[in-house]
């Protein structure tokens, strides 16, 4: 499991350091990524879908947003 | 067996470059979309700062576009780039703080190096020739296509009609039978192109999806520049330009007073970079204070912290200030009145 931190970034920043982290991992990899933009809720997993990968999950633990991506093919 | 081709779009997550997009969908093209963030865009961080807008959507249009069109969205973080587009525009600004053109020019330059490397045959784009006033113009749409270095693999599908051929036409990759020939200011062709495709949920921005076509925005912009002497920004500065009411009452300092519960907490996040100040016999909004201070400057600056407290009409109202965090003083002090903040001060 890698672990980013995205705290304190407002979307897209999020998304983005999550699709730059993707691109260094492969297919079956997991990225947990910490926000506190509840943007990420809608847009972490819109990104995910449309460049195929899956959240596994995605919770608000104390005003933090904590989404689990496994990274897709390709 | 012919080579299926692929194009990169430019997804503002606008109507245009949707049909853009969705009109080279149609000829069988393999298209990906891609989105610059300048640190400009309306629609990124804005809607998780005012407790307001929490009650909208969330939706990042730009997101929604891709995958109403089953394509692949590439975010491009462009911030640190995108300031010399904004500080030394060779075309100039807008009517505000808007260098429409060469941003143009810059993102298609941006699009052209990833599809080089990306092995894509051409780019598109959801430009209409008279569309905007500034940026597409019959004049510009070639300056765009010369000076990003994109040349004729550049291909704009809603006015291509209206240009002349563009690569992908002329080797066939696409029809241009069957691309456009929209102009001017009207949405009435996109919007009946749009109704073909089944398209209903679009956005619609109103002034199009970048702050540097606001007024106000421009003016606490150029107010920055000023108070600085010199044209630079971080990414932080033009965050907090998005937020609270902004007073310069002297050159030295400027007062970003939050306007309510979001903006008061997304101040929060500054409170060890600043001077802020807080009301504490009263509940008042937070401030920081960006710049130096003189003598007197503070007592200054907690007047009208105050006036935007609800001791607004008290006697004496208690203003603590900190530094870096740290608390250094406590002020009991009378608001001012409303007529007392000069309009001169508000940027």
């Amino acid at each position: 499991m890698i672990e980013l931190d995205a705290r304190r970034l407002m979307c897209p920043m999020p998304v983005i350091k999550a699709q730059n982290a993707i691109k260094t991992m492969t297919s079956g990899d997991k990225l947990r990524v910490t926000c506190s933009d509840p943007g990420v809720m809608q847009d972490i997993p819109a990104w995910s879908r449309i460049n195929g990968h899956t959240i596994l999950k995605a919770e608000e633990i104390d005003h933090e947003y904590i989404i689990t991506i496994e990274v897709g093919d390709d | 067996m012919t080579t299926q081709r692929k194009a990169v779009a430019l997804i503002s997550g606008g109507l245009d470059s949707l049909l853009a997009a969705k009109v080279m969908l149609e000829q069988g093209i393999h298209v990906e979309g891609i989105n610059f963030y300048t640190g400009f865009c309306v629609e990124g961080h804005t809607h998780a700062i005012r407790k307001k807008d929490k009650a909208k959507p969330k939706r990042n249009n730009a997101l929604w576009s891709a995958e109403t069109l089953g394509i692949k969205l590439h975010i491009i973080d462009v911030i640190d780039e995108y300031k010399d587009v904004l500080i030394n525009p060779k075309h100039g600004y807008g009517q505000n703080m808007n260098p429409c053109l060469d941003c143009k020019v810059f993102m298609v330059g941006k699009a052209k190096e990833w599809a080089d490397e990306n092995g894509f045959d051409f780019i598109i784009t959801g430009e209409v020739i008279g569309q905007r006033p500034m940026s597409q113009r019959r004049e510009t749409m070639p300056i765009i296509s010369a000076e990003s270095g994109a040349d004729d693999r550049l291909l704009r599908p809603l006015c291509a009609q209206n240009l002349p051929e563009t690569l992908p036409e002329r080797e066939g990759w696409v029809n241009r039978d069957e691309l456009h020939d929209f102009s001017g200011r009207t949405r009435k062709p996109q919007m009946a192109l749009a109704e073909k495709f089944g398209l209903d949920d679009y956005a619609q921005p109103a002034g199009g999806c970048c702050f540097l076509t606001d007024k106000a925005y421009s003016v606490k912009l150029a107010d920055l520049w000023a108070s600085r002497g010199k044209k630079e920004y971080e990414i932080d500065d033009i965050m907090l330009l998005k937020v609270g009411r902004h007073f310069r009452p002297k050159p030295n300092f400027k007062l970003i007073v939050a306007r309510e519960e979001g903006e008061n907490n997304f101040l929060q996040g500054y409170r060890k970079q600043f001077i802020t100040l807080r009301t504490m016999s009263h509940k008042g909004p937070l401030t920081l204070l960006d710049g130096t201070v003189e003598d007197g400057d503070l007592e200054l600056a907690a007047k009208i912290v105050a006036r935007f407290s609800q001791g607004r009409d008290a006697e004496s109202v208690d203003v603590e200030v900190a530094e870096l965090g740290e608390v250094i003083k406590s002020i009991s002090i009378k608001p001012f009145s409303n007529e007392e903040i000069q309009e001169a001060w508000r940027v």
